[in-house]
C-alpha cells in the first residue's frame, strides 16, 4: 500500500505530500484510527491471545480447576493434536476443500464473467439474476442444498428420476457417500462464492483499453489468444482483489457444512472447524479446542496475506 | 472481451452468447426461485411423489403456522424474538462499526503517516480470524462478564467483526474524491477535521451506504459466534434459529423455507438499491494504489 501511495505521489505532487505529512505531525490520523483500533484490541486481539494463553493449558469448562498453566504440559494439548488422527483427517479434508473450493470458484466466476461481458441483451437484469445467491446467508445456502441433496425428498435425486436416470430403489445418498458429501459442500460453497468473484472480474473486463483488442485483432488473434495474453494478464489486480474479499470470509465454509452433514457421517466431511466445535463446544475441552483454533487462525491470515501480498505486486506492475 | 469477427458469424455468434449466459444464470438462480416457490405451496405438493413442478395453488399456511395464527401447531419457532435479536444485534453494530470505520478509512486514504501499511494490514487480518476461533475465548470471557445470552454483548462483537471491511471499502470511496476539493478547503482555512466532516463525508455518501448494507448483512448472517454466545432466545438470532430448526422437528422444509424468505429480505431490498455502488466500492483498489 504504502509504497504504491508514495511512488505515486512522488511522481504526481511532491509538494502535497510534504503540506500533508508537515502539519498536524500525524497526530490527527492516529485520532481517527484509534478507535477502532480499540475495539479491534478488546474484541479480537485480545481475546485471541486469551485463546493462546487457554490452548497451553489442559481447560475442560465442567473441570474450573484445570485452568492452571504449567511449564512442563504447556505443549500437551499440540502434542495430542499432532497424535491424533481425526485431527489429521479435518485438516486434509480442509486443505483438500479450500483447494478445490477456491480454484474452482475462481475458474468458473472468470468463465461466466468473459461470458457476461458479451451479453447484449438484458445485461442490468441479468446480473440481478447474478447476485441471487447474495441474498443468502451462508447458513441458508447450507440449508438449501441440504434439502436440495437430500436422498428422499431432494430436488437432485427427483430430477434425476424424472428424466430417467436412477431408479426409484437406487437414489443417490449425496450427502452420506465418499466423495460425494465432499462434493455436494463444494458445490454449495461455489454457489455462494460465485456473485463477487463474478462482479469483480467482469467490472474488471468491462474496465479494459478496447484499443489493445482492435490492435490485437489486426495482427489476427484468436478468441483465446486475445483472452490468454491481453485479458487474462490485464485482469491479475481484480483477481488478487476478489480473491482477498473471498479469502476474509473463507471460514464461513464452517456455516455450509454444520448444517449440510456436521461432519459426518463418520466424520466423513469433518474439518477443524467443525471439530473444533465438537471438541470444545460439545465435550467442552477448551485448552484442546483453543489449540486447534489457533492452527486455523494462523492457516486463514497466511491465506489472506498471501493474496494480499500478491494484490499489492501486481499494482505496482501496473 | 468483445467479438468483432466480420461476416454473418458474427450475429449468429452474438445469438449463441446470449443465450448461453441467460441459460446458465437461470441455472445460477433457480435454487433462490425453489425456496422461495415452497414457502408458499401447500404441504401436500411439496411432499408427494412424483414431484409436483409447477405449484398449483400458493397459500401463506406456512407464515399462519410461524406467527402462531394456526391454532392446530403447538410447538412453534420463536420467530418475534429472532426478528427482535437480529434487528437490535445488526442495527447496532452497523451504526457504530460505520462510523468507526468511516474515520479509519478515512485516515488511511488521506494521510501519511507511520506504520500506515502495517496498521492497515493488522486491521483486515483481524477480519480474517474464523468466528469459529472467536468464539471460544469471547464465551469463557463473556461468561466472567455475564455476557453470555445477551443481544448487546453480541452487537459489540459485530462492531470489531465490521470495522476491518468498512475500512477497506471507506479507504476506497474516499480516495474517489479528488484531492484538491481538500486542498482549497485547506487554503480557505478550514481544519482537518472540518474539511472531513463538511465537505468530504457528504460526498462519500453513496460509500457510506454500501458499507453500511456489508456490514449489516454481514451482521444479520453471522452464525459462528452467536451459535457459541447465545444459548436461548433471549439473544438468538435467525441463524441459529434455523439452524435450530433442523434439530427441533422433524425436518419441516416448508417451515424452514419461509424462514428462509423473511432472512432474505433485507438482503433483497439492499441488492437492489446499492447494485451500482457495490461494484465501484470493490473494485477501485484494483485500479489506483
Amino acid at each position: 500500500m504504502a509504497t504504491t501511495t508514495e511512488s505515486k505521489s512522488r511522481e504526481e505532487a511532491p509538494a502535497r505530500v510534504i503540506q500533508f505529512s508537515r502539519i498536524d505531525a500525524g497526530a490527527f490520523p492516529f485520532l481517527l484510527i484509534f478507535p477502532a483500533v480499540l475495539v479491534i484490541l478488546l474484541v479480537i486481539a485480545f481475546p485471541l491471545l486469551y485463546s493462546l494463553y487457554v490452548s497451553f493449558t489442559p481447560y475442560e469448562l465442567l473441570r474450573p480447576n484445570s485452568l492452571n498453566f504449567t511449564w512442563g504440559r504447556a505443549l500437551r494439548n499440540y502434542q495430542k493434536l499432532l497424535n491424533d488422527a481425526i485431527f489429521w483427517r479435518s485438516l486434509g479434508n480442509t486443505v483438500i476443500f479450500l483447494a478445490v473450493s477456491v480454484n474452482l470458484s475462481y475458474l468458473i466466476s472468470l468463465a461466466l464473467s468473459q461470458l457476461m461481458a458479451r451479453v447484449t441483451m438484458g445485461q442490468s437484469l441479468l446480473r440481478t439474476l447474478l447476485m441471487a445467491p447474495m441474498m443468502f446467508a451462508p447458513i441458508l445456502v447450507g440449508m438449501q442444498f441440504r434439502w436440495f441433496f437430500n436422498a428422499n425428498v431432494g430436488l437432485v435425486n427427483n430430477v434425476l428420476l424424472a428424466l430417467g436416470l436412477i431408479q426409484e430403489q437406487g437414489q443417490i445418498a449425496w450427502l452420506v457417500d465418499v466423495p460425494l458429501g465432499m462434493i455436494t459442500i463444494i458445490i454449495a460453497s461455489i454457489w455462494m462464492n460465485i456473485p463477487v468473484l463474478t462482479i469483480i472480474l467482469l467490472a474488471g473486463t468491462l474496465s479494459l483499453p478496447r484499443e489493445t483488442f482492435e490492435a490485437a485483432e489486426v495482427d489476427g488473434a484468436s478468441g483465446w489468444q486475445k483472452f490468454r495474453f491481453i485479458t487474462f494478464p490485464l485482469l491479475a489486480p481484480f483477481s488478487y482483489i476478489a480473491l482477498t474479499i473471498m479469502s476474509l470470509d473463507i471460514a464461513r465454509a464452517f456455516d455450509i457444512v454444520r448444517i449440510m452433514t456436521d461432519g459426518g457421517p463418520a466424520r466423513r466431511t469433518e474439518m477443524l472447524w467443525t471439530y473444533i466445535t465438537r471438541l470444545a463446544i460439545e465435550d467442552t475441552k477448551f485448552g484442546l479446542g483453543s489449540a486447534m483454533s489457533w492452527i486455523t487462525v494462523l492457516l486463514s491470515v497466511l491465506f489472506t496475506l498471501y493474496f494480499f501480498r500478491q494484490l499489492v505486486k501486481a499494482r505496482i506492475v501496473q | 472481451m468483445i467479438t468483432r469477427s466480420v461476416g454473418p458469424n458474427r450475429r449468429r455468434n452474438e445469438i449463441i452468447w446470449n443465450v448461453v449466459a441467460w441459460a446458465v444464470l437461470l441455472i445460477l438462480a433457480l435454487p433462490a426461485f425453489w425456496i422461495i416457490m415452497t414457502a408458499f405451496r401447500p404441504n401436500i405438493e411439496i411432499n408427494t411423489f412424483p414431484p409436483v413442478w409447477i405449484p398449483r395453488q400458493l397459500t401463506l399456511e406456512a407464515y399462519a403456522n410461524m406467527f402462531g395464527l394456526n391454532p392446530d401447531v403447538q410447538q412453534r419457532v420463536a420467530v418475534e424474538a429472532y426478528l427482535r435479536n437480529s434487528l437490535l444485534a445488526s442495527c447496532l453494530s452497523t451504526v457504530i462499526a460505520v462510523s468507526l470505520g468511516t474515520l479509519a478509512g478515512y485516515a488511511f486514504a488521506r494521510f501519511r503517516f507511520r506504520f500506515h501499511t502495517s496498521l492497515f494490514l493488522g486491521i483486515m487480518l483481524s477480519r480474517a480470524v474464523p468466528g469459529v476461533a472467536l468464539s471460544l475465548p469471547l464465551f469463557l470471557l463473556f461468561n466472567r462478564a455475564g455476557l453470555v445470552n445477551n443481544v448487546l454483548g453480541l452487537a459489540f462483537v459485530y462492531i470489531a467483526v465490521n470495522i476491518p471491511f468498512t475500512a477497506w471499502l471507506m479507504d476506497g470511496f474516499f480516495r474517489q474524491i479528488p484531492k484538491e476539493l481538500t486542498e482549497s478547503a485547506y487554503i480557505d482555512g478550514c481544519g482537518y477535521w472540518s474539511a472531513f466532516w463538511r465537505i468530504e463525508l457528504p460526498l462519500s455518501l453513496p460509500g457510506l451506504a454500501t458499507a453500511a448494507i456489508f456490514a449489516f448483512l454481514a451482521a444479520w448472517n453471522e452464525f459462528q459466534i452467536v451459535s457459541v454466545l447465545a444459548r436461548n432466545n433471549a439473544a438468538k438470532t435467525f441463524p441459529p434459529g434455523l439452524f435450530a430448526f433442523t434439530e427441533q422437528f422433524t425436518v419441516d422444509w416448508r417451515g424452514m423455507a419461509a424462514m428462509s424468505v423473511i432472512m432474505m429480505v433485507p438482503a433483497v431490498i439492499f441488492v437492489i438499491l446499492v447494485q451500482r455502488n457495490l461494484v465501484s466500492g470493490l473494485t477501485f483498489g484494483a485500479v489506483k494504489g
